[in-house]
């Protein structure tokens, strides 16, 4: 047992400690910080297989953006414990059997013959002026050009539609709509009329 | 150094004695690095209660002093402003939350301190000379926000929760400017490594370094850290006005100084960076012959003061900016410019060798 493997075991226990947390802990804030854990140890185990450009992306991405709003929302919410769990048993098994789907298909992943230590072995060290992002990069934009921009494109239409279904116009705007200006005809506006000349005495 | 790896050779084994080796030297260096930095993190308090006050047509601190050293009087206020902080009692106050209450401002210093491991002082002086150093710090950096969202949070207090909200919302919504300005830098220089970078700016004089084609950027970058910080004029996440103290208006003694630290820390840190990606890090100013005598890291520190007194100058000149003016001029004044200027430097770079060679285009590329 060498240093690395020491620091894969122990960010192994952290990383399953803290996402079994995730689902356990009642607090949901406890949860959402557990969560930030769990995706920091998994970046510790993703520089361990050089992986430095994705590790370093998931942390910045997930920890720096997402889970900051998701903290943010978690935090401002009143969540009552006692109605969350009121349903648990009516809505258990049907859980169960999408966990034990989940569990079929991702053995029949991981029992195949593409993972395991022998199909996925530790990467053969790199010399230091190699860098990953490049790589990366290289493909992204050349090989992998069309279904890159595909997923931006989704991702835009995703985004055009949240806001889209979000946006609320206020009803009582106080400024002025300059459309509406330029259509008012004088008989809205102005009403003449005739009132008698007074006489002189 | 050779003599001390071969004696920890012999003490643990080959397998464990390099490791321990360049555990035990690594953790020196850390120490070499955080130690200076907490001094100058004391001493850039100091610098900016004195110029604060100059500014002020004030003298500012004036009385601690050495041994009774006359014309150090104000020097020792730092020291005894951190023997004070360490005395004080921890108020933990009754409806908190005790442990992210005391984990909050371990959380805010310690990306402000671990963002340094990637920062070169000269070429040869780096600590981790990464191939992603500029990613490194983007991550460190956005993460020091979940020490003021918690610190809001656990106090269990009005303000202290509406400080952390607005905290949070300023802060995600700069790291966006700041991280395409420095995209911006790292199609100048074609490398993610903060080394290679300050490379990049290698030439005559200061017109190679990145300040002058990336001008726009520069500004950006400089008013994002600031937000980024939350310094004034950003500081609505304080606000001491409206909202007392903001995030950490519960803590006092050390758990207070430990925010202070992170503060002051993140402001050099944003310094420095600034001086690494637009002001040519440890480069000198004129490649000629007094300037280049003076060692490359002191350029660095220089640069670093220089970028500090403008925190401090600004702090002293602006008013807060209102929260949505804050929000607007993020979201639609300096997403917009970046995001322009990241689409004009994509195209300068494909235009044709000779068109890019031409005089004022060859500034870029």
């Amino acid at each position: 047992m060498n240093f690395q493997d020491i620091i894969f075991y122990s960010f192994s226990v952290i990383l399953i400690t803290s996402a079994l947390g995730v689902i356990t802990v009642r607090n949901p804030v406890y949860s959402a910080l557990l969560l930030v854990l769990t995706f920091i140890t998994c970046a510790g185990l993703w520089l361990l297989l050089e992986a430095e450009f994705l590790a370093i992306t998931l942390v910045l991405v997930y920890v720096g953006a997402v889970m900051v709003l998701f903290l943010f929302v978690v935090m401002m919410l009143d969540i009552n414990l006692d109605r969350l769990r009121e349903g648990f048993w009516k809505w258990f098994p049907f859980g169960a059997l999408v966990a034990l789907i989940m569990v079929g298909e991702m053995s029949m992943v991981l029992m195949g013959k593409y993972f395991g230590s022998e199909e996925m072995p530790t990467p053969t060290p790199h010399d230091i002026d190699y860098s990953n992002t490049r790589e990366l990069g290289r493909l992204i934009y050349t090989e992998y050009v069309y279904a890159f921009e595909l997923a931006a494109v989704l991702l835009l239409v995703a985004m055009v539609a949240a806001i889209a279904l979000t946006l609320r116009h206020r009803e009582d705007k106080k400024s002025p709509d300059p459309s509406k200006q330029v259509q008012v005809k004088k008989e809205e506006r102005l009403r003449i009329v005739a009132i008698p000349s007074e006489k002189k005495e | 150094m050779e003599s001390i790896q071969q004696q920890f050779v012999q003490l643990f084994g080959t397998e464990w004695g390099s490791t321990l080796f360049s555990l035990t030297t690594n953790l020196a260096l850390i120490f070499a690095i955080v130690i200076p930095l907490l001094l100058g993190v004391a001493y850039l308090t100091f610098a900016e209660r004195k110029i604060i006050a100059y500014m002020q047509i004030r003298v500012g601190p004036n009385r601690v002093t050495f041994f009774g050293i006359p014309w150090l009087r104000g020097w020792g206020q730092p020291i005894a402003d951190a023997v004070k902080a360490i005395m004080k009692e921890i108020v933990i106050p009754n409806g908190a939350n005790k442990f992210l209450f005391v984990l909050a401002p371990i959380l805010t210093i310690m990306p402000a301190l671990a963002a340094w491991a990637v920062i070169p002082f000269s070429p040869e002086l780096v600590l981790a000379d990464i191939n992603a150093g500029l990613l490194y710090i983007l991550a460190m950096t956005s993460m020091g926000i979940y020490g003021i969202i918690i610190a809001g949070w656990a106090s269990n207090s009005k303000y202290a929760f509406l400080g952390a909200m607005r905290s949070a919302a300023q802060v995600v919504s700069y790291e966006l400017a700041m991280g395409f300005a420095l995209v911006c830098v790292l199609m100048m220089s074609q490398s993610l490594n903060l080394g290679d970078i300050v490379n990049g700016q290698q030439g005559n004089s200061f017109l190679n370094w990145y300040l002058i084609p990336l001008f726009p950027m520069f500004l950006v970058y400089l008013i994002s850290g600031i937000a980024e910080t939350n310094r004034a004029p950003f500081d609505v996440a304080e606000g001491e006005s409206e909202i007392v103290a903001g995030f950490h208006v519960d803590y006092s003694g050390m758990a207070f100084t430990v925010f202070f630290l992170a503060e002051y820390s993140n402001m050099i840190l944003v310094a420095a960076l600034t001086s690494i990606m637009f002001l040519g890090g440890w480069l000198p100013p004129l490649d000629i012959a007094p300037f280049t005598l003076i060692p490359g890291f002191i350029w660095l520190l220089l640069k670093i003061a220089f970028i500090l007194f403008f925190f401090l100058w600004f702090r002293a000149t602006f008013p807060r900016y209102r929260y949505d003016q804050i929000m607007r001029l993020g979201w639609k004044v300096f997403i917009p410019i970046t995001l322009i200027w990241i689409v004009l430097l994509g195209l300068i770079m494909q235009l044709p060798e000779s068109v890019r060679n031409l005089p004022l285009l060859n500034i870029w590329f």
